[in-house]
């Protein structure tokens, strides 16, 4: 399998960086925001925005993780099941500005089972998308990120894999594989 | 493993541990989700199920029905008292003439021992056994230990002894299995007439007198005596049962630990088992029925997840 890398730790850590001053240029003191990881992957992309913004600006956000499985739109016709991991959302959305975070942003369709899986927890004001890596020209959904990390051109037979140094993985890295899959 | 080894569930018997594990996760999912105010999610809903129930039903039926739609599937309800079965329809004509209405699962309560593996082999819906005689009732063995890895975190080396009418109940039989395979230690205790013969060949210890088996174990799980099942008598009277083999307060205080209370319901109070101890803190008797509908909830869902081709 081809690998090639697209971004290494350090400008992994360049990237947060942008995305938080970013985050902080629209959403100022953050009084009414709340973060959202997105289970498996984006609860540790969400966690490390979440630091950086603790740091840039001593604000702490609360942060909580959103499992979307129970909402797919792809269940009994995937060939592999998915298996559900844990929700953990410790206070209510209601009337708040939710920053839904992603590691990688692919068909949207788990975009898509997210937004009917934070209902659950309110009504928000405003929902916005951060993702670490946008794979253009694959979305099956019309969703955009308000937010982008990388932008990144890939076609079906690729993965782009994100490694996290917190997940047991060697260092923070994003990698595109090549494959003879087909989606 | 994110998908189980089994297409139904028949028993405890036929489930291997990763099984088992992967239903205690996804029902710890689900029970995060049944306390939200929203207490919904769409997974099944372009499934269809029916409750096929042959033996009279409270708290199952209502638990099943209850996940059945918090998981947003179509349930239909069908149960044997008001139906043709009263006319002489057999049962695979009964469940064809339901599966002809196009329905996904069928989950089913029977007095026959058996009767869920009989419709198994015979028709394509994924079964789930509610009760089959006094055979199994895998549900009510999986909260049962659910909630009991709930409160102690691991059930290895745990002792839990199960008391009262051993001879007559599914329930016994399932709880045994289930404990085994993760790693408990059981114990079954009732007068000697409601105790099979054989029952030490499945590894399990036995002991007649409820003193001795409370003290041994870490929980009890405490049992209904099934008098509908009893067609000779056991035992000469409930009260003498009561005097012998009931739970009270006082027997539990005169014992120097603490001990987690356990019941599947329904409670015959002043029978098996005294009102103070079934209200008091150190019952968990309503925790179960919560957990049921978690746990029935992970199976629907997790015995639903097979790809639409099969």
């Amino acid at each position: 399998m081809q690998k090639r890398l697209i971004l290494d730790s350090r400008l992994i850590d360049i990237t947060i960086d942008r995305l938080c001053q970013q985050l902080i240029e629209n959403h100022q003191h953050f009084s009414d925001t709340v973060l959202i990881g997105l289970q498996p992957r984006g609860i540790f992309f969400s966690r490390l925005i979440r630091q950086r913004i603790n740091k840039l600006i001593s604000v702490e956000l609360p942060l909580g993780y959103l499992d979307t499985t129970f909402y797919r739109d792809d269940f009994r016709r995937r060939d592999v099941p998915k298996k559900a991991n844990e929700t953990r959302i410790n206070f209510i959305i209601e009337d708040k500005n939710v920053i839904l975070i992603d590691d990688v942003l692919f068909t949207g369709r788990s975009v898509r089972a997210a937004l009917d899986a934070m209902l659950a927890f309110g009504r928000p004001s405003r929902v916005e998308l951060l993702v670490l890596v946008n794979r253009k020209y694959s979305r099956d959904l019309p969703i955009e990120p308000d937010y982008v990390g990388r932008n990144v051109n890939t076609i079906d037979s690729q993965i782009v894999r994100v490694e996290w140094k917190e997940q047991g993985d060697k260092e923070n890295s994003i990698l595109l594989l090549n494959t003879n899959m087909k989606r | 493993m994110s998908q189980l080894s089994v297409r139904h569930l028949l028993g405890i018997k036929e489930l291997t541990i990763d099984d088992i594990e992967l239903i205690f996760e996804t029902a710890s999912n689900f029970k995060e989700i049944i306390n939200r105010p929203i207490k919904k999610v769409p997974s099944l809903r372009d499934i269809t199920i029916a409750n096929v129930f042959f033996e009279s039903s409270t708290r199952t039926r209502l638990s099943f029905e209850l996940a059945e739609k918090r998981l947003s599937a179509d349930v239909i309800n069908f149960s044997s008292s008001t139906s043709s079965v009263k006319k002489g329809e057999t049962l695979l004509d009964t469940v064809n003439n339901i599966l002809a209405m196009k329905v996904d699962m069928v989950v089913i309560r029977h007095s026959s021992p058996g009767a869920p593996h009989f419709l198994a082999r015979h028709i394509k819906a994924n079964i789930v056994n509610a009760g089959d005689g006094t055979h199994e009732h895998p549900t009510q063995a999986l909260l049962d230990t659910f909630s009991m890895r709930l409160h102690f975190g691991s059930l290895k080396g745990l002792k839990v002894a199960i008391i009262g009418d051993i001879m007559h109940s599914r329930v016994a039989i399932s709880n045994i299995f289930a404990l085994q395979k993760l790693g408990a230690e059981v114990m079954v205790c009732g007068p000697n007439t409601l105790i099979p013969i054989h029952i030490s060949e499945l590894g399990v210890k036995v002991e007649l007198e409820v003193r001795k088996a409370l003290e041994w174990c870490d929980v009890a799980n405490i049992l209904r005596i099934q008098l509908e099942r009893q067609q000779i008598k056991y035992f000469p009277s409930l009260r003498e049962y009561a005097l012998y083999y009931g739970v009270n307060k006082q027997l539990l205080d005169s014992i120097k630990k603490e001990i987690l209370i356990m019941h599947p319901g329904p409670i015959n109070r002043g029978v098996e088992i005294s009102s103070d101890v079934a209200d008091s803190d150190h019952s968990i008797i309503l925790e179960q029925v919560e957990n049921g509908v978690a746990i029935r909830m992970a199976v629907l869902y997790l015995l639903a997840d097979s790809p639409l081709a099969n």
